[in-house]
């Protein structure tokens, strides 16, 4: 089965019965879509990249950011994407209930991480460190709500998945390449998140 | 659960797989964090370490999670994987080396 087409374990999940399928035109258009996904965020990784010293007699990174909120924010993350894997495996295994197990597992650490963030986000607010306190905050807001928002995005995917996969039937073969599109999605913002906490908290405290 | 392991082989995920790239991850996140909470190291070499480890996480991540492979299957997804990772070094490259050179210009630092 290694010689097929896939970006995802559940691409396979049509094998059985000795049916030889490909991987299916979504998951590949998805992929496309992504990668339009990353140079969006390289473009605000650019801005934030030519502001991060702008701060207009406001605070820097270092007097705002708490990398213990951070670190926690990033463990959140990681673990959440070990839970979609697991989610992933149990589909290919056509075991729906481990699977809803696992995306509410997910759905909630996923959740949690908005929910941290948005914490954070008020936090400053409330102290006056706005994004329209310095070009620096405004660049700081937009890359790091961009990622907050697509992870919002993709919890509400989440959840209607979950609604849709809820009922007596199968998983079918649809619904196997909604969960491939969902499993690239959740990860790559992952990927995004290794760029955010390296250049942007961890290179702002510096 | 085990019975994920017969349906296809570990390129294309299974527990251990995931198990792997995750401890991987760890390993790598964690090492940024003490690079920078252990104030060991110069400014400078603190941002090269980082970007280095998070390239590696990056990697870790599209392999052990996103199941890219170099196989002739997968060609079009590196390919355009390749071409997106390109256009993101240009656009930011590119904008860090003309933002710096008006800056200089216009001496607005």
């Amino acid at each position: 089965m290694a010689h097929e087409a896939t970006m995802s374990p559940l691409a396979h999940a049509d094998d059985h019965g000795g049916e030889h399928h490909h991987e299916t035109p979504n998951v590949f258009g998805f992929w496309l879509y992504l990668m339009t996904d990353c140079v969006l965020f390289g473009s605000i990784f650019a801005v934030f990249a030519v502001l991060r010293n702008q701060y207009a007699g406001g605070p820097s990174g270092k007097e705002l950011f708490d990398l213990t909120n951070v670190g926690i924010e990033t463990a959140i993350l990681l673990f959440s994407s070990i839970t979609y894997g697991f989610a992933s495996l149990n589909a290919l295994a056509k075991n729906k209930t481990m699977v809803l197990v696992w995306l509410a597992v997910t759905f909630v650490l996923g959740a949690s991480f908005v929910g941290l963030e948005v914490n954070e986000f008020s936090s400053m607010i409330a102290e006056g460190n706005g994004p329209d306190r310095s070009a620096f905050l405004s660049a700081f807001f937009t890359l790091v709500g961009t990622h907050g928002l697509h992870v919002t995005c993709g919890l509400i995917w989440m959840a209607v998945l979950m609604v849709q996969m809820m009922g007596p039937q199968d998983l079918s073969e649809r619904m196997m390449n909604k969960l491939s599109c969902l499993s690239l999605f959740w990860h790559f913002l992952d990927i995004v998140w290794i760029c955010v906490f390296s250049f942007v908290y961890l290179a702002g405290v510096m | 659960m085990a019975q994920a392991h017969t349906d296809h082989d570990g390129s294309h995920g299974s527990y251990s797989a995931y198990l792997i790239g995750f401890v991987l991850a760890v390993i790598l996140t964690v090492a940024s964090f003490a690079a920078v909470m252990a104030h060991v190291l110069p400014p400078s070499m603190t941002i090269a370490v980082l970007t280095f480890l998070a390239i590696v996480q990056i990697v870790v991540h599209l392999v052990f999670f996103l199941h890219l492979n170099t196989s002739r299957e997968q060609s079009w997804n590196l390919m355009c994987f390749i071409f997106a990772a390109a256009t993101v070094i240009v656009i930011i490259g590119g904008t860090l080396f003309i933002m710096h050179d008006t800056a200089i210009n216009m001496m607005s630092r």
